[in-house]
């Protein structure tokens, strides 16, 4: 796999930036660009130039002739796009891969990035009229589930910190620094109860991984893959007011149920975790959905440090989105890429690596506001 | 070294406006302009359906009725908006609410007249329709 530096990335363009992670994850996995039969890429793209950025991309990377295909699932791109090239060779038709992420949403203002992203709920009805922006979609999630939980704002910094800390010993990360649950308490209010510290920054950065068969992993004498053992698939309604609650994400549910099953595993299998933690809300909402905890402990989880690496089940030692970043359509292939090295036991530095006992991660990818739904489980 | 990056303007702009279609739903938006916020029923499998609909996504039928919504609901849940997408940059920062409407749908808008810190989950508003200065018909919800 590979991995760009996540930021502010205006040194290097799309197809520059996408090249820094796919060159990397061909030479990893013993493949030359030629040799690539498929490429399917995750990517919103709405803040680029290049309408087809799978095709500028492959050109440059050397990939032409390649199958290609750009998967939309919002947030959730990377993920939709590993779906995409994992059915391509579960079909028979792939023996390998390429599943590349990338966004470059620096390329024009902060206002109209909020506008973009704010627009992708159901324009009609959430937008045209009323601007809802991304943080005020999951405000409204935070502000029932403190009524209904008693989940605080201190409890919404507290993942803020502890993603924040992590990020700080992640060199690719975005923020690699550490903050005060005051300093999140005192940041600018950016969609009420959320502030700015509750959101994840707008990031450039890109990620690829390689997938193939059982049969080809042994052709290119992979010294130590990482299989994958399922991806769950759900999504929810496009307007919020047709969902039966705001305490929770359907779609991450459903999504991590179908993946359990397909893994024949359970949450308490689960060694390291990435989730989907745009917003603060959404982290502590995970925990609930993917089964970590009980409906309204969240809070408590990473209150009692649980999901710290030591407690008893790392989450988002990477920094997560709010802090290595979230660049939109490449998240769902950072994941993988993050969690292949913890299964390898190979993060550097080795303090955030988590500790192994069934060689078991889980990477959780919501795209929009629990619309689009993706779990997927890897094993070494 | 990100500070000295270099990058061109691109010289080529773009302004979309997109035209949203409104034939079938037609009556909703007549109706706003005369004070009446409508959903829509199938008239196969009876589901209340608000935003109103064409067609029955439910049952897969296409005859639904106009029904008058009555207005009245429970406030489920709120934010206010305080950084704006660049469309809505000149507006000050608004309240959008969720509320349960007595016939048992919910509905998104925003919530006027009333300051956040008298907001609370629970609360009772009314769903009203509104032509607003610049002559859109628009809903919004009402403290109660």
């Amino acid at each position: 796999m590979g991995h760009s530096r996540f930021g502010d990335r205006s040194d290097v363009n799309l197809s520059e930036l996408s090249f820094e992670a796919i060159q990397p994850s061909l030479e990893t996995s013993g493949l030359t660009a030629k040799d690539v039969p498929y490429m399917a890429l995750g990517s919103m793209g709405v803040w680029s130039e290049e309408p087809l950025p799978a095709v500028v991309i492959a050109e440059y990377c050397g990939l032409t002739g390649a199958g290609l295909v750009r998967c939309e699932a919002a947030c959730a791109s990377g993920s939709a796009a590993a779906f995409n090239a994992y059915s391509a060779i579960r079909s028979g038709q792939m023996d390998s891969a390429l599943v590349v992420g990338v966004e470059k949403m620096r390329q024009i203002d902060t206002p109209t990035v909020l506008e973009m992203i704010g627009r992708a709920g159901y324009y009609m009805w959430e937008f045209e009229n009323f601007g809802m922006t991304f943080p005020a979609y999951y405000a409204v999630h935070a502000v029932q589930h403190m009524a209904k939980y008693g989940t605080t704002e201190e409890d919404l910094a507290l993942v803020a910190v502890k993603n924040h800390k992590y990020g700080a010993m992640n060199p690719l990360a975005h923020l690699q620094h550490e903050i005060t649950v005051e300093k999140v308490l005192s940041s600018s209010m950016i969609a009420w109860p959320l502030k700015l510290y509750d959101c994840c920054p707008i990031t450039d950065g890109a990620a690829a991984v390689v997938l193939a068969s059982e049969e080809k992993v042994k052709e290119l004498k992979v010294e130590d893959p990482v299989w994958i053992e399922a991806i769950g698939v759900a999504s929810d309604t496009a307007n919020l007011s047709k969902r039966e609650t705001y305490v929770g994400l359907d779609a991450s549910v459903r999504a991590s149920r179908m993946a359990y099953r397909m893994a024949g595993i359970s949450p308490k299998d689960v060694d390291v975790a990435t989730v989907h933690d745009c917003f603060t809300i959404a982290e502590i909402m995970a925990y609930e959905d993917l089964g970590f905890c009980e409906k309204g402990e969240g809070a408590t989880m990473v209150r009692e440090g649980e999901t710290e690496l030591g407690g008893r089940i790392p989450v988002n030692v990477d920094g997560g989105l709010k802090a290595k970043g979230h660049p939109i359509g490449t998240t769902g292939v950072s994941m993988l890429a993050e969690l292949t090295k913890q299964l390898r036991e190979e993060v550097k530095p080795k303090m955030r690596q988590a500790p192994m006992k069934n060689y078991i991660a889980l990477a959780h990818n919501t795209g929009g506001t629990g619309h689009y739904g993706y779990v997927t489980i890897l094993r070494r | 070294m990100m500070d000295k990056s270099l990058s061109l303007k691109s010289a080529r702009t773009l302004q979309i406006t997109y035209n949203l279609p409104i034939s079938r739903t037609s009556k909703f938006w007549e109706g706003l302009k005369e004070g009446k916020v409508y959903a829509t029923t199938c008239q196969k499998c009876g589901k209340l359906h608000f935003p109103p609909v064409a067609d029955c996504g439910d049952c897969g039928s296409s005859e639904v009725e106009w029904t008058k919504l009555d207005g009245e609901g429970e406030l489920v849940t709120f934010t206010e908006v305080f950084v704006k997408p660049a469309s809505f940059s000149k507006e000050p920062s608004y309240i959008v609410a969720i509320a349960r409407l007595k016939e048992g749908v919910k509905a998104l808008a925003w919530l006027t007249g009333v300051e956040r810190e008298d907001v609370n989950v629970g609360m009772k508003v009314k769903l009203v329709a509104k032509v607003t200065s610049d002559g859109r018909a628009v809903y919004e919800f009402v403290a109660v």
